[in-house]
């Protein structure tokens, strides 16, 4: 017993010590958060349109009107020709063109329905869709007599957990999920390997150590980075982005514990297969990228192909994420959250008996 | 013999070739041994354009939505089937709203739709019929589709089969809205085309830099440095071998994208050689300074990873629109070189070649690139003495 405390307490120095290492502990959080927290965001707004309006009257007057005072749009530019408008779009001037047909006023004035016609940049077909929502709530609102636009029955929508579609309520939940991840595998991963190049790993095997207790002091430093960089933002996103916690904090470290345990098993298991800190560095790239990729994070993973959904059930982040998700904004119950937990626990001793394996083998 | 100041500068422009060549020979030898090497050059490329290809999509088609009928009435069940019959829903139907919301709590369903008791009744009476739509907003982007399509269906079905459906429509304003380039909206369209620019990044900056930084580690720098070599032909000769590998690794990504994932090509392979040149300057100017001023591999590493690969992948308008960005973010996003290569890239594939875009994009490359390697030169240099 002693002697594990004796090497936790070695790793955690070998750790804080090390330059280096210290650099993995603080640049990638406050990158992250920096980053991830505003730029991952799949929100359209202030879209720049330009308008080519070959009516020229009252109604289509009005129309411009309405867009320069809806809040989605910036840059508002008259074209003069079809020319024009292929430019703009081409140049990725304007990420759409509306066209204000001749007849537009005309048909207006004759109690008629007029049309417009909308063109949209499909290089970038997601916030080209969104874009054209704004612009058919811009035309759908204007024009017809509000009793008659009623007339039609209605939907009624509600968006639950997060009504005002917050895009940080979502992203800073997730973000739990990836800065932990990145310094549990960074930090396990490196740890073997850098012992592994300074020459020193052999002192290690010809100490009295066992296999296990030379693995649990590596995972110690990385589990309890995790644990600090998970508490620091679970409070952040409460207390800066005003994320609302509807869940139980007893659960979450509990998810948190059973995910951390689950990425330092992928950690160790680079650590031992590479021989260079060059190729743990690679092993730790290669997992983390898909990881983040196939998380649900980027995109949804109901919008894979479905081999590829299977695929993802090896993913620890899948499951971490729909917990964090859950207890940040759903209130989720408890077997709900066990249900996702389980997973977890089974990949974390998968891939920490796999790493243990790797290494007595190396050992050998 | 007669001239020979001018023989004499013709066997030094000689040498210095053959000096080139060999230091190029060389350090692809010393490349290509590194197993490393491979796994950048080759593995992450594939995964990268596989990953983009199959695991990214922004197309919300067969979303799962639970639909909460409590009304077994024609009109409910005609509205039921035009759900159905949608590409965008993957409907799993229940007659309570508890396991819908509950399933919604589980992320198994991404909203539900409730066809409310009456609705029969309200329709056969010539009225008006209400449905509510309910989203799980902790995915807002999911959650936007959701209602947005989940109206457009109900829309669409009381302007064809709703009661109000044999009356003259009222007058309004149509918009019609054509997708140019990706009619078909596949956001695959897009993000392999733009997947590209990560690789090159890779290899232009992250291997650049884990690689010299090696040689920095090991002091071969210095025994490098104190050859008859000169600076430029030092660091022509260090950069060439992945100049070369970046654009073979380029060539192979486009031929995946078109021939296996039918990613439309309609722009010229000359444009595309010269955008992903002036690329591969800055890349290539990024990788080499980071490897000068840490003179370490692990360092250099991290900070190649944050300082090329993260923001070519979050900061370049790849999947994320800048302008939805915070201003100060925005700012940076212009010192991304990314930045200006991705919309190219994306237009030398969707829409043919606009050199009005190309040009100046190709310009802040070229800049940016001078400015990095005037950089590392003055760091090298300054390591020197």
């Amino acid at each position: 017993m002693s002697r594990l405390r004796a090497s936790i307490v070695k790793e955690i120095w070998a750790v804080l010590r090390d330059r280096k290492a210290r650099i993995v502990l603080v640049l990638p959080p406050l990158v992250q958060l920096m980053v991830f927290s505003f730029a991952t965001t799949l929100e359209v707004k202030k879209v720049d349109i330009a308008v080519y309006d070959r009516s020229g009257g009252a109604h289509a007057v009005e129309l411009v009107q309405r867009l320069h005072g809806s809040s989605y749009f910036r840059h508002i530019r008259p074209v003069q020709s079809p020319a024009e408008v292929r430019a703009a779009i081409d140049r990725r001037e304007v990420l759409a063109a509306l066209v204000i047909e001749q007849d537009f006023d005309r048909r207006l004035n004759a109690g008629q329905s007029a049309s417009v016609g909308l063109i949209l940049d499909g290089r970038r077909s997601n916030a080209a869709q969104i874009a054209a929502g704004y612009v058919r709530q811009v035309t759908g609102g204007m024009g017809v007599p509000s009793t008659m636009a009623n007339a039609g029955g209605g939907v009624a929508i509600t968006h639950w957990f997060n009504p005002a579609l917050e895009y940080t309520w979502f992203t800073l939940p997730s973000l739990i999920a990836i800065i932990t991840a990145v310094a549990g595998l960074a930090i396990t991963s490196q740890s073997v390997s850098r012992q592994r190049e300074d020459g020193t790993f052999d002192q290690l095997l010809v100490s009295p150590l066992r296999t296990h207790e030379i693995l649990i002091a590596k995972m110690t430093p990385a589990f309890l980075m995790g644990l600090f960089n998970g508490t620091l933002f679970w409070v952040i996103a409460q207390v800066v982005f005003g994320v609302p916690f509807f869940g139980s904090i007893i659960l979450f470290y509990l998810a948190l514990v059973a995910f951390l345990l689950a990425m330092i098993g992928f950690g160790l298991f680079i650590s031992a297969v590479s021989m260079t800190q060059q190729q743990s560095f690679m092993g730790t790239f290669l997992v983390m990228t898909p990881m983040l990729l196939l998380s649900g994070y980027a995109s949804p993973i109901e919008n894979m192909p479905e081999w590829l959904q299977y695929v993802t059930l090896l993913n620890p982040q899948r499951y971490f994420l729909i917990i964090l998700h859950g207890v940040f904004l759903k209130a989720m119950p408890v077997s709900e959250i066990l249900m996702q937990v389980w997973p977890l626990v089974v990949i974390a001793i998968a891939m920490l008996s796999a790493a243990a394996w790797m290494f007595r083998s190396r050992m050998e | 013999m007669n001239d020979p100041q001018r023989h004499g500068g013709r066997s030094a422009r000689g040498r210095s070739f053959q000096r080139l060549r060999a230091m190029s020979i060389k350090e692809l030898a010393q490349i290509s041994r590194d197993p490393s090497t491979y796994l950048i050059t080759l593995v992450m490329p594939l995964l990268l354009l596989f990953l983009f290809g199959f695991g990214i999509s922004l197309d919300a088609s067969g979303t799962k939505v639970a639909l909460v009928q409590q009304d077994d009435s024609a009109a409910a069940q005609q509205l039921v089937q035009s759900y159905r019959n949608s590409r965008y829903f993957a409907i799993t139907t229940v007659h309570d709203r508890r396991p819908a919301r509950e399933m919604m709590v589980r992320s198994e369903v991404r909203g539900f739709i409730v066809i409310p008791a009456d609705f029969g009744r309200v329709v056969a009476q010539g009225k008006a019929p209400q449905i509510q739509i309910v989203t799980d907003g902790s995915e807002p982007n999911t959650a936007q589709f959701v209602a947005a399509h989940a109206s457009g269906v109900f829309n669409t079905w009381l302007a064809n089969e709703g009661p109000a459906s044999k009356r003259s429509p009222p007058p309004g304003i149509e918009t019609s809205a054509r997708f140019w380039y990706n009619p078909g909206l596949q956001s695959r369209n897009f993000l392999v085309p733009a997947s590209i620019a990560v690789v090159m990044t890779i290899i232009g900056t992250l291997l650049t830099a884990l690689v010299v930084a090696r040689e920095w580690e090991r002091g071969t720098m210095e025994a490098l440095l104190a050859t008859p070599l000169r600076m430029p032909e030092f660091i022509a000769s260090k950069i060439l071998p992945y100049y070369f590998l970046a654009m073979a690794s380029m060539t192979v990504c486009t031929l995946i994208a078109v021939f296996f994932f039918g990613v439309p090509f309609r722009g010229s392979i000359l444009a595309l050689f010269l955008l992903a040149s002036a690329f591969m300057f800055p890349a290539l100017g990024l990788g080499l300074f980071i490897s000068a001023v840490t003179k370490n591999q692990f360092v250099s590493s991290q900070i190649a990873l944050f300082a090329g690969f993260l923001p070519t992948f979050l900061l370049s308008g790849f999947m994320y629109e800048i302008s939805s960005m915070p201003v100060p973010l925005q700012a940076i996003t212009y010192i991304v070189p990314a930045r200006y290569l991705i919309p190219s890239l994306q237009t030398i594939f969707l829409t043919g070649d606009v050199w009005p875009l190309f040009l100046p994009n190709m310009a802040a490359l070229l800049v940016f690139g001078a400015v990095f390697f005037f950089l590392a030169f003055r760091v090298t240099r300054r390591s020197l003495d």
